[in-house]
């Protein structure tokens, strides 16, 4: 396939979305392992008990670290409580937006629908607009160009990495997209990819957030107090490291215009805390490959196919040593990737498809 | 005017499943649902054209495997995003233990 210009144009109007479509990139036919048909539908099976237990911890666990934050309001006792309620506010709504968002968490259709509004909310992503620009990610991911949802673009900006681990940029583009949103105004980018008759329910939320975010502010005022903001809105920012520090692994330092998960997608082993807040999303390669698998799944996928993957980073921090140097060279030199290398028992990358991204680690 | 087509044995398709059928140049998916009864349905999704018979049966409803959206399988109606334009479905009949669909 035909490998875009040396300097990457990451818009959805540009020059490289352009050269996505025409060389093929766009909407490919992308890898999968084998799975036989029979476990492949045990895997996707839909259960409601999981969800429903975990959604009880994270939604249970801020309603009492909200309250003890509340009750030590004042003094440094707050601090350990506000620490959770951020991280499950700004952090763990992340995992729930998106896997409600694929339908795959709860059986129950409407309680899917109940939490992606509420995480949707915290996470600050508009639920239509982001129900569609998270299908493209799927159709097109990091397809430079095609996909939205691109964390690291080339060569990668450090500087805003590091202020999102607070939310700041993210926080800042999405303040603007909601007031624009409740304006009545969708974005040329938007429109690419959120149908026509989805827009004003995009326009509707984005209204709804603002009054609450108003009213919020008023309260604080009349309060004279942050307490009120401290609790929504103020998270978003202060609990957001946990979602970016795992989100940035997804695909950080890996391949970019592959149509193979394997190549540009990272699983990581993580701790049982990290697994809860980003609901099983470590396990990322598996996901993008099979979507349908809920996240209270994806362990079993792994192990079912793990044969035909490139092992995971073993931790956090020892996917952070590989990735960081190479967004350092990346500085250097945008074409520089890790490659991931398959075992013995894995069926190869498909070289005639990618042979030039290969070649250029 | 109908054109029956023999798909497979009824056998062949398990319980609330799916297969895929490509017959003269198209491609279709032909459903047995939870209480035995089978229809048809075009194989591709209306969204992004993934083959739907790779994705999940669950009672009326088959969900695509790419963007999970989701189709009844017995009406082909979208039932929401990201599918908005509804599956175009086929009749079905079974004789002497084979599924037949009209592809007409």
């Amino acid at each position: 396939m035909t490998r875009v210009a040396a300097k990457r144009d990451y818009s959805l109007l540009g020059r490289d979305a352009q050269a996505a479509v025409e060389s093929g990139l766009a909407a490919a036919e992308w890898y999968h392992t084998d799975i036989p048909r029979k476990q492949m539908k045990a895997l996707m099976k839909r259960e409601d008990g999981p969800a429903i237990r975990d959604t009880i911890l994270w939604l249970g666990s801020m309603v009492v670290c909200g309250a003890l934050a509340i009750y030590f309001w004042g003094s440094w006792w707050c601090v350990p409580f506000f620490f959770v309620y951020g991280v499950m506010y700004g952090s763990a709504s992340d995992s729930r937006w998106h896997e409600c968002g694929h339908g795959t968490a709860f059986k129950t259709r409407w309680m899917n629908d109940v939490v992606y509004e509420i995480a949707c909310f915290m996470i600050m992503r508009n639920p239509v607009t982001w129900r569609w620009s998270h299908t493209r990610h799927h159709t097109d991911t990091v397809i430079v160009g095609r996909d939205p949802e691109i964390a690291v673009m080339r060569p990668p900006d450090l500087l805003r990495l590091v202020l999102n681990f607070f939310g700041i940029l993210d926080v800042f583009h999405a303040t603007i997209d909601m007031v624009r949103n409740a304006a009545g105004v969708i974005s040329a980018e938007e429109k690419t990819f959120i149908p026509e008759q989805e827009q004003p329910r995009a326009i509707r939320i984005a209204r709804i957030w603002l009054a609450i975010y108003i009213v919020t502010i008023a309260l604080a005022i009349t309060m004279g107090s942050i307490l009120p903001l401290m609790l929504i809105g103020l998270p978003r920012l202060y609990g957001a490291w946990h979602h970016v520090m795992t989100g940035l692994l997804q695909h950080g330092g890996l391949a970019d215009n592959v149509i193979d998960h394997r190549l540009n997608s990272r699983s990581v082993y993580m701790n049982p805390f990290s697994r809860f807040v980003y609901w099983n999303m470590n396990y990322h390669v598996e996901h993008h490959m099979f979507p349908m698998v809920p996240c209270h799944a994806l362990p079993q996928l792994h192990e079912m196919i793990k044969h035909d993957l490139p092992a995971p980073n073993k931790s956090i921090i020892e996917g952070y040593r590989e990735m960081i140097p190479a967004f350092l060279r990346q500085l250097r030199n945008e074409d520089y990737f890790l490659k991931r290398e398959l075992p013995p028992t894995a069926k190869p990358y498909r070289e005639e498809l990618h042979a030039e991204p290969i070649a250029a680690e | 005017m109908s054109n029956w087509v023999e798909v497979c044995a009824t056998d062949e398709i398990d319980e609330e499943d799916v297969i895929r059928f490509d017959h003269a140049g198209r491609t279709f998916a032909v459903y047995r649902s939870p209480d035995d009864e089978f229809f048809a349905t075009d194989g591709l999704c209306t969204h992004e054209k993934i083959h739907l018979a790779e994705g999940l049966v669950m009672d009326d409803i088959i969900e695509c495997p790419k963007h999970n959206g989701r189709f009844s399988y017995k009406t082909g109606e979208a039932k929401g995003a990201p599918v908005c334009v509804n599956l175009k479905t086929y009749p079905v009949k079974i004789e002497g233990g084979s599924v037949f669909i009209s592809v007409a």
